[in-house]
């Protein structure tokens, strides 16, 4: 009786046995990708600058101009949401400052025309989570921490992929990220190299950390930063 | 219902497949159990090749987006802002407005919340005397009305549709002809409104041929032909029973259905709210010929005819020597009652009241007040006041002479602001026929319904949320009617309005409510609308002395011995207006927890007599008109009557209308607005299926009410405790629960009148569905609290049980969750975490409380225009995914970031209430932290009273219950079946030990 396998036989044993651990690592791989791509999951069109209708440039007026987030985006403290200004609070202004600028022409479009601008988001905060900038920006979290440097952003674009594991960061431990009030609207600030300490220093005296008189709890966890219903309800 | 609802049938069960093989359903099932929209490709005659090239073209096209538009392909979502922002807007935070919805002509004070402009929510007023900061279902569900699909958006002129300008022109030609002698009539509501009044008066005083009558279905005639009776003129009466140690409920329902009830409901439970420090309450009889909230929670109930209760008010008038009493022989009821509520009544020495309800004839309110002006009671808890409606006439009386002028010809033009008099006027004073004969008839409404139709124009009208008004509250407090926006739609007017344009007047709706109260200055106005009613407009009560001017024994001859039909207020559709309120329909009625339907209720003992049962149809005669309706046999009913729901049956919204189509309005005539005797029941044939959410009322004695006698509490203050081990598979949960906030829930049985506000609060809030009845008939209703009922037993008395998320601290639904869905957080709460859900409803199966909701199809449609009321703090659930009360967990978040913001130290006891507590009229509903020793919650907790439901499973929950004390009279009261019976209990040891020996 001959033999039945030739002894190129083995190789192919071993290349299929590679190539079969090889096809299932690729597929997993593949899965993963398709996970965190766009497709399936908002949050990561970081580093994708948005084309407005109206050709703002965060650069300029932030930058150049070292005018404040607040001048514009005021409802940050006091909303839940960060707030586009409406066309008054440009025309404020544009009524005396390049008045006949071609890129304004929308702006004074809408002004004389009472009809909104529309412009398009750039930090779309994926379903069911309900995030509050007034508490944020109030406790001390800059504006720089999420939006990164819009100083040197013509046009603004998302600066972090924003996955829930990305807020998770913050939120398990917020004094690595907490600064203090006065620098909160800063851009290119730099953290002390005792952060940790300073951070949950800033925390207690923000009213945090610490919730109640009997209460002093200085973890995220303690009071209730990871819990489900802070973000999801 | 869909053609899929009906393949298997859901009123029969199958235990085996073949069971269910061998159906005809089967079958059908078989033929169609391919996607439903193959038969609409069939139909088109499209061939097999061209579908298949058609999907290789999709296919194609879908791989082009994929691979060529790649991160470019990111939702393009716009961001608009104002182009001047709104001056004190913040967007992204809830404004409210205090305003008034106005009911039957009373108005109850509400504050509307917006979300950037777009209503959202309607909730009761704290400052306003007709709210007390309590709402009930019609004020909650009210909202709906705004958005709903079925409302009427188009000017229609014979049918066809027109513009306001050609509305405008016709109105103008009236105008013109008025000062020739040209006669026009105006039919509105029952009207409290000063602004309406003037502008009206004004019409009238330069146009004589001008006249105005008033119509509701549900005016409130009998009481003030009653009052006018007693003290010849209309008063207003006005009830206080926080006074009250003694309340006899005549056929009232005063907890729920009268105009004050709100706050009557909070003064009757603030009388019972019995603590181990005070230990006193009131008694509430009630006699009634239908089940109702009052007459379920009263503690003694005797259940009579409509047309028997005169004779009780006669005998009790005779008894208690008041004016126009006299003995009755042959009494229908029990000697040892009657003299039980005599005596007790002899005894308050004037802190009793008698209330008489609406449907009952004007007589028997004529000896109401004779009966509370013998007791002593006026001024204490009665008190009269001037009348709170304009010009005060008989609502049927007007509806005669505006159609006799209609009839004669005598009204060229109508005006009919608002109702719908074609379906709702008596059958037989022939409306729809004369309104006919009207070359220029106009109806204002918000849904082009039967009277739209009959009318030669109809105008759509705004909803109070639009437009300004005014009206009256109960106690005659004047309260503004202020629309949070402008209308939606440019083609509605309000009927301050449409009155202004007739009179040629083209000031805004503002300016005509404003100069009715010019007298205030800017700062007072705008007081009044932050408050929500005028200061200091509530009525003196005045001090009238009885002297009635009719012989009552003449005209009470008692229901006789024939089958008594009564009509009844609903309380989904009130007299129609809110037929096509899908909220309100599908909300489980109090006693019979059955939604979407009119039924006819019948006792079971009648309904043997008539055997029929639950579920036949019947058709049901009275005076030669007929009308079909499903039986539905009720314990509490009163024998030898039935009672049915008016407003059902208005064919306007036909996907709302399948099914609702049982109108009792034909059979009510000008003779028997509420009830009559002679009605004749015979089978029409056919089942018909009832959505009851509720299956048993019996606790089958596993006492999720625990209740005792008041003698009972104060011997055994903890009655409610029972025995029971420690043990449990649950884990224990991780968190340490001794710091920072603890949220907490106690609900007050005492105290609960089973109104159902706090279901719809909870629903308004939390967007949660209406599912539909088909849904509901397979169990899939979505509220996420419902109210339990059980029966006592005892003279048909009833217990509620508000049954929210127990919110345990062991959750058996925790560790059946495959993916963590549902966890618990710091504070206590078990949080239901939607996006992670996958469905495999292992929660709900596990939840021994049964208070978990699953989504089984995509009851919420975002295309709809219902989309807009949502409120935006509060997640909108999907298909597959399970929900459940998670203690408003939103609100709480609103008041963290609040504090936080603010600077304060904290969330502070009251910070926080949940939609459901908010609602109730009783403050049944406490919740807060029970951390806080100060707080209102862990007082309730710290009671003797209270318990856990199902406690013996050791799940721990944070929302406890105050267990139930009522207050029998103990000539009347045996004693036994109260949870704390030492006997039964005895009994019942014994046995289980005689189970366990064997």
């Amino acid at each position: 009786m001959s033999q039945l396998f030739k002894p190129g036989v083995n190789t192919l044993a071993r290349v299929s046995i590679a190539g079969g651990l090889a096809t299932v690592v690729l597929a997993l791989g593949m899965l993963l990708v398709a996970n965190f791509s766009p497709y399936t999951i908002h949050g990561n069109y970081a580093g994708i600058a948005v084309a407005q209708p109206v050709r703002f440039s965060h650069e300029l007026h932030s930058g150049q101009l070292n005018i404040s987030c607040m001048y514009c985006h005021q409802q940050a403290e006091v909303s839940p949401y960060g707030g586009i200004p409406d066309t008054q609070t440009c025309m404020t202004c544009h009524a005396n400052i390049a008045v006949y600028s071609e890129l304004l022409q929308p702006v004074r479009d809408s002004w004389a025309n009472d009809e909104p601008l529309i412009w398009l988001r750039v930090h779309d905060l994926a379903e069911h989570v309900y995030f509050n900038h007034s508490v944020h920006v109030q406790n001390g979290f800059a504006c720089e921490t999420c939006h990164g440097n819009v100083a040197e952003m013509p046009q603004v674009w998302q600066a972090e992929k924003q996955y829930m594991g990305w807020c998770l960061e913050c939120h398990l431990a917020p004094e690595e990220f907490v600064r203090p009030l006065e620098t909160r609207y800063e851009v290119g600030y730099e953290y002390p190299e005792n952060q940790t300490e300073f951070g949950t220093e800033l925390l207690i005296e923000y009213g945090v950390y610490g919730e109640t008189e009997d209460s002093q709890d200085t973890t995220a966890e303690g009071i209730g930063l990871t819990t489900c219903a802070t973000c999801h309800r | 219902m869909t053609d899929q609802d009906q393949m298997i049938p859901n009123n029969q069960d199958w235990r085996t497949l073949e069971d269910f093989v061998d159906s005809p359903d089967f079958a059908e099932v078989m033929q169609r159990d391919f996607p439903r929209e193959a038969e609409v490709i069939r139909s088109t005659g499209m061939k097999r090749r061209d579908f298949l090239k058609l999907m290789g073209a999709s296919v194609v096209m879908g791989g082009l987006t994929l691979s060529g538009c790649g991160p470019t392909s990111r939702p393009n979502e716009q961001i608009i802002p104002y182009v001047q922002m709104p001056e004190g807007m913040i967007p992204g935070r809830p404004q409210q407005y205090a305003s008034s919805m106005v009911m039957g002509g009373y108005a109850t004070g509400v504050l509307i919340e917006t979300h950037t402009g777009r209503p959202t929510r309607v909730d009761g007023n704290p400052n306003h005397p007709a709210s007390l900061g309590a709402s009930n279902s019609m004020i909650l569900a009210s909202i709906f009305e705004l958005y709903n699909p079925d409302r009427s958006v188009t000017i229609r002129n014979e049918g066809e549709e027109s513009d306001m300008e050609a509305f405008t022109s016709a109105l103008d030609g009236v105008r013109e002809r008025l000062s020739t002698g040209f006669g026009l009539r105006i039919l509105s509501g029952v009207n409290t409104s000063p602004s309406l009044a003037r502008q009206i008066e004004e019409l009238t005083s330069t146009f004589p041929n001008v006249a105005w009558y008033q119509y509701e279905p549900l005016a409130r005639d009998n009481v003030h032909a009653g009052v006018e009776l007693a003290f010849g003129e209309v008063l207003n009466t006005i009830y206080n029973f926080a006074e009250a140690d003694v309340i006899l409920d005549l056929d009232s329902d005063f907890l729920v259905k009268l105009p004050g009830s709100l706050a009557y409901a909070r003064q009757y439970a603030d009388g019972r709210r019995v603590r181990n420090d005070n230990q006193t309450m009131n008694r509430l009889y009630a006699v009634e010929s239908h089940p109702s909230n009052t007459g379920a929670v009263a503690d003694h109930r005797l259940g009579l005819k409509a047309g028997d209760v005169g004779l009780l008010a006669l005998a009790l008038a005779d008894a208690l020597g008041a004016d126009g009493g006299a003995p009755v022989e042959d009494a229908p009821w029990s000697a040892e009652f009657f003299d039980a509520v005599v005596a007790d009544l002899q005894a308050s020495g004037g802190r009793s009241v008698v209330v008489v309800g609406d449907g009952q004839p004007a007589v028997v309110h004529a000896l109401g007040h004779a009966i509370n002006a013998a007791l002593g009671a006026v001024g204490t808890t009665v008190n009269y006041t001037d009348s709170v409606i304009t010009n005060p006439t008989n609502s049927v009386d007007d509806l005669s002479l505006f159609i006799g002028d209609m009839a004669s010809g005598e009204a060229e033009a109508v005006l009919i602001l608002g109702g719908n008099p074609s379906f709702d006027a008596p059958a037989d004073s022939g409306f729809a026929g004369a309104l006919a004969r009207v070359p220029f008839s106009v109806h204002l409404s918000l849904y082009n319904n039967e009277t739209s139709q009959g009318a030669t124009w109809h105008v759509p009208a705004t909803h109070f949320v639009e437009e300004w008004g005014d009206a009256r509250a109960y106690d005659g407090s004047i309260s503004i009617v202020q629309p949070p926006i402008g209308a939606m739609w440019d083609t509605t007017i309000s009927e301050h309005q449409l009155i202004a344009m007739l009179a040629g007047d083209e000031r805004s709706g503002y300016d005509i409510v404003r100069e009715t109260y010019s007298d205030l200055s800017d700062a007072d106005w705008r007081r009044a609308l932050h408050d929500g009613a005028v200061p200091d407009t509530a009525f003196e009560p005045i001090s009238p002395s009885v002297s009635l001017r009719v012989v009552p024994a003449d005209e009470i001859s008692g229901a006789g011995d024939e089958l008594e039909l009564i009509f009844l207020q609903d309380e989904a559709t009130y007299d129609g207006r809110f037929a096509h309120n899908a909220w309100l329909l599908e909300l489980p009625r109090a006693i019979s927890k059955l939604s979407w339907d009119n039924v006819a209720i019948v006792s079971p003992a009648t309904a043997e007599e008539l055997n029929v049962s639950t579920g036949d149809l019947v058709d049901i005669t009275l005076n030669g008109a007929t009308m079909q309706a499903p039986i539905l046999e009720q314990s509490m009913m009163v024998d030898g009557a039935i009672a049915v729901s008016l407003g059902y049956g208005t064919g306007i919204s036909p996907e709302l209308d399948e099914g609702l189509n049982f109108n009792a309005y034909p059979l009510r005539s000008i003779d028997s607005m509420y009830f009559a005797s002679g009605a004749e029941v015979s089978r029409s044939g056919g089942r018909y299926p009832l959505a009851i959410v509720q299956k048993e009322f019996d606790d089958m004695g596993t006492y999720p009410v625990r209740y005792a006698t008041l003698d009972e509490f104060i011997e055994h203050p903890d009655f409610v405790e029972a025995e029971h081990s420690e043990a449990t598979l649950i884990p224990i949960n991780v968190w340490d629960y001794s710091d920072g906030y603890q949220w907490g829930m106690s609900i007050e049985l005492t105290s609960c009148i089973g109104c159902n506000a706090c279901i719809m609060g909870c629903s308004t809030e939390n967007n949660v569905p209406s599912v539909g009845k088909a849904e509901v008939l397979q169990n899939r209703d979505m509220h996420w609290l419902r109210v339990d009922r059980f029966d006592f037993g005892k003279e048909g008395g009833s217990s509620f049980q508000p049954v929210p998320c127990m919110q345990c601290e062991s959750a058996p639904c925790e560790p059946v969750c495959p993916v963590q869905a549902t966890v618990h957080d710091h504070e206590g709460i078990n949080n239901m975490v939607y996006n992670r859900c996958i469905g495999t409803r292992s929660c709900g199966a596990n939840c021994p409380y049964s208070v978990r909701r699953f989504n089984f199809k995509e009851y919420t449609n975002d295309d709809s225009i219902l989309a807009e009321g949502r409120n935006p703090d509060v997640s909108v659930r999907v298909r597959g995914v399970m929900e459940k009360c998670n203690y408003c967990v939103q609100r709480i978040n609103a008041a963290r970031i609040a504090a936080s913001t603010n600077g304060r130290p904290g969330i502070m006891d009251g910070d926080v209430t949940p939609a459901c507590a908010a609602a109730c009229p009783t403050q049944a509903i406490v919740f807060g932290n029970i951390n806080d020793p100060n707080a209102r919650v862990t007082q309730a907790k710290s009671q003797t009273l209270d318990y856990s439901l199902l406690e013996e499973l050791n799940t721990r929950p944070r929302t406890t219950y105050m267990g139930r004390v009522i207050n029998p009279n103990v000539t009347l009261y045996d004693g036994a079946a109260s949870w704390h019976d030492e006997d039964k209990k005895d009994e019942e040891s014994s046995e289980a030990e005689a189970e366990t020996t064997e």
